[in-house]
């Protein structure tokens, strides 16, 4: 009798604390923006926070040629600023659900429209990544690579081709050629 | 006067027998080097087999090499004789989607995995090809000299070749003194002290993925990476083979780095990680992207994973 009520009292005591421990899981697996150790994003120089310039201007939702950001010229889908910029806190962007996020975890943005890109590059399959095959790994933003305005990848000048084997000489030492991938800056 | 004396009257006769013996005596003798005073040159000439050396055997012989690349490059070299991860057998795969041919991976290799400047070496080759022509095993009719202004061109595609590291390798199979093997993480390498230069194994691989050093390897002083691996990155010497290691002083570490051309990909088209895990990028590859490998009707079986991911 006693040992019966005791196991009573245990399970309705077990029933919400399993409960409570299965929400916080839950919610542990949502709340997964700490999952990718990304660098800082890729601002320019003296641009953030945009509330710097933007915290007593009204946001003007009509699109239309800026005055100020000239440089920006946006070739990416046929999109205007608010698609992606927060009208309401210039300082975070904002989802299409109406979700606002910071500038760190814009991958969320980008993975709205590109789903199958955003699938591999959480997997570390597109886009670069660095650091150790078998520990710690550094992610790095969409925008670290696109440019958001201007998303498509720059071409690049290549690094000079092999020397061909008919034009080989072996030379002494005094002629050693260096490595052509030092004098690259990007 | 016997007959045998007529031509030589003032020595005693030579017989056939003892006169070769003689010469044999003599040249051998000259042969060994009694100008230098310490015993490395005897303990180079009787260094044992790579994988036939207990560990005090390796160490001594690291510690020989060690004082050699000292005297000779002026740099205090560490070389690591790093065993096999248990549980790792390494893959790689490589986005020909992504590639745009900026050959940063080839000189990342060089300069990773110091190889000699002049005469010029390259791990990694980058074919252009032009979409839709020709097949991708054509590597004959393939361009590596291409050198236009940008990459990538329009209408054409690349395709970088290195060691395929196969499971079958034919370079392993056809080497006289077995100075070249697969290690257990799948990895194939090189005993530059065990080679001979006969290459053989140059002629037996389908990928064109070793080169020989046909000269001194010369690599400037401040270029040298010292961080090097007995069975990957240390200076060659005249007259071995040498090829893709994976960066074995890289990837065996724990934590590992990625290998040099991993790192550097500007448009991360290089992946690579542990076929054996679930989890790795490259089983994430295999499993979900469209790959194939280089030349697998000759049953070589690659561990490198060409794939699309668009």
């Amino acid at each position: 009798m006693n040992l019966k009520s005791l196991s009573k009292i245990l399970l309705i005591v077990s029933i919400p604390v399993i409960l409570l421990l299965m929400l916080s899981s839950y919610a542990a697996s949502v709340d997964d923006t700490t999952d990718y150790p990304v660098p800082p994003p890729p601002f320019s120089e003296g641009i953030f926070p945009c509330s710097g310039c933007h915290a007593g201007m009204e946001a003007n939702t009509n699109r239309r040629e800026l005055s100020f950001h000239e440089d920006i010229k946006l070739k990416h889908f046929d999109g205007w600023c608010f698609n992606c910029h927060n009208p309401g806190d210039r300082d975070t962007l904002r989802l299409a659900s109406g979700k606002v996020i910071s500038f760190k975890e814009s991958e969320y943005l980008c993975g709205q429209c590109h789903g199958t890109m955003f699938r591999d590059w959480k997997v570390g399959v597109h886009g670069k990544r660095t650091g150790f095959w078998n520990g710690k790994k550094e992610y790095r933003l969409c925008v670290h690579c696109h440019s958001p305005h201007q998303p498509g990848f720059k071409p690049l000048k290549p690094l000079p081709p092999p020397v061909r084997p008919e034009d080989s000489k072996y030379k002494t030492s005094e002629t050693i050629p260096l490595n052509p991938l030092d004098s690259i800056k990007e | 006067m016997s007959k045998k004396n007529c031509n030589n009257p003032s020595s005693k006769s030579v017989d056939r027998r003892s006169f070769l013996k003689g010469t044999a005596f003599g040249l051998a003798s000259l042969a060994i080097p009694f100008g230098t005073s310490d015993a490395s040159v005897w303990d180079a000439f009787f260094q044992k087999h790579f994988r036939e050396m207990n560990d005090n055997e390796i160490k001594s012989v690291i510690k020989r090499m060690e004082k050699e690349y000292a005297d000779e490059y002026k740099t205090d070299f560490k070389i690591k004789t790093t065993g096999p991860l248990p549980g790792v057998k390494f893959g790689y795969g490589l986005d020909l989607s992504r590639c745009i041919g900026c050959r940063r991976c080839a000189y990342a290799c060089v300069k990773e995995n110091n190889q000699s400047r002049e005469p010029q070496i390259h791990w990694i080759t980058v074919l252009q090809f032009e979409k839709g022509e020709k097949w991708v095993n054509v590597f004959e009719e393939a361009d590596r000299y291409y050198n236009p202004q940008e990459v990538p061109e329009e209408g054409h595609f690349y395709m970088p070749v290195q060691c395929q590291q196969c499971e079958n390798p034919p370079c392993v199979k056809v080497c006289p003194t077995q100075a070249t093997w697969k290690e257990r993480d799948g990895i194939v390498v090189v005993d530059y002290n065990w080679c001979i230069g006969c290459r053989y194994c140059m002629a037996a691989c389908p990928y064109g993925a070793r080169h020989f050093n046909w000269g001194k390897p010369q690599i400037d002083k401040k270029e040298l990476n010292p961080d090097v691996h007995y069975l990957g990155n240390r200076p060659r010497y005249k007259g071995v083979v040498e090829k893709c290691t994976f960066c074995i002083q890289r990837t065996r570490e724990n934590p590992g780095r990625y290998p040099a051309c991993v790192e550097i990909c500007p448009v991360g088209a290089r992946k690579f990680g542990n076929l054996l895990d679930p989890e790795s990028e490259i089983r994430y590859c295999i499993e979900n992207k469209r790959v194939f490998r280089l030349k697998e009707d000759l049953n070589t079986s690659p561990k490198f994973y060409y794939f699309f991911s668009i």
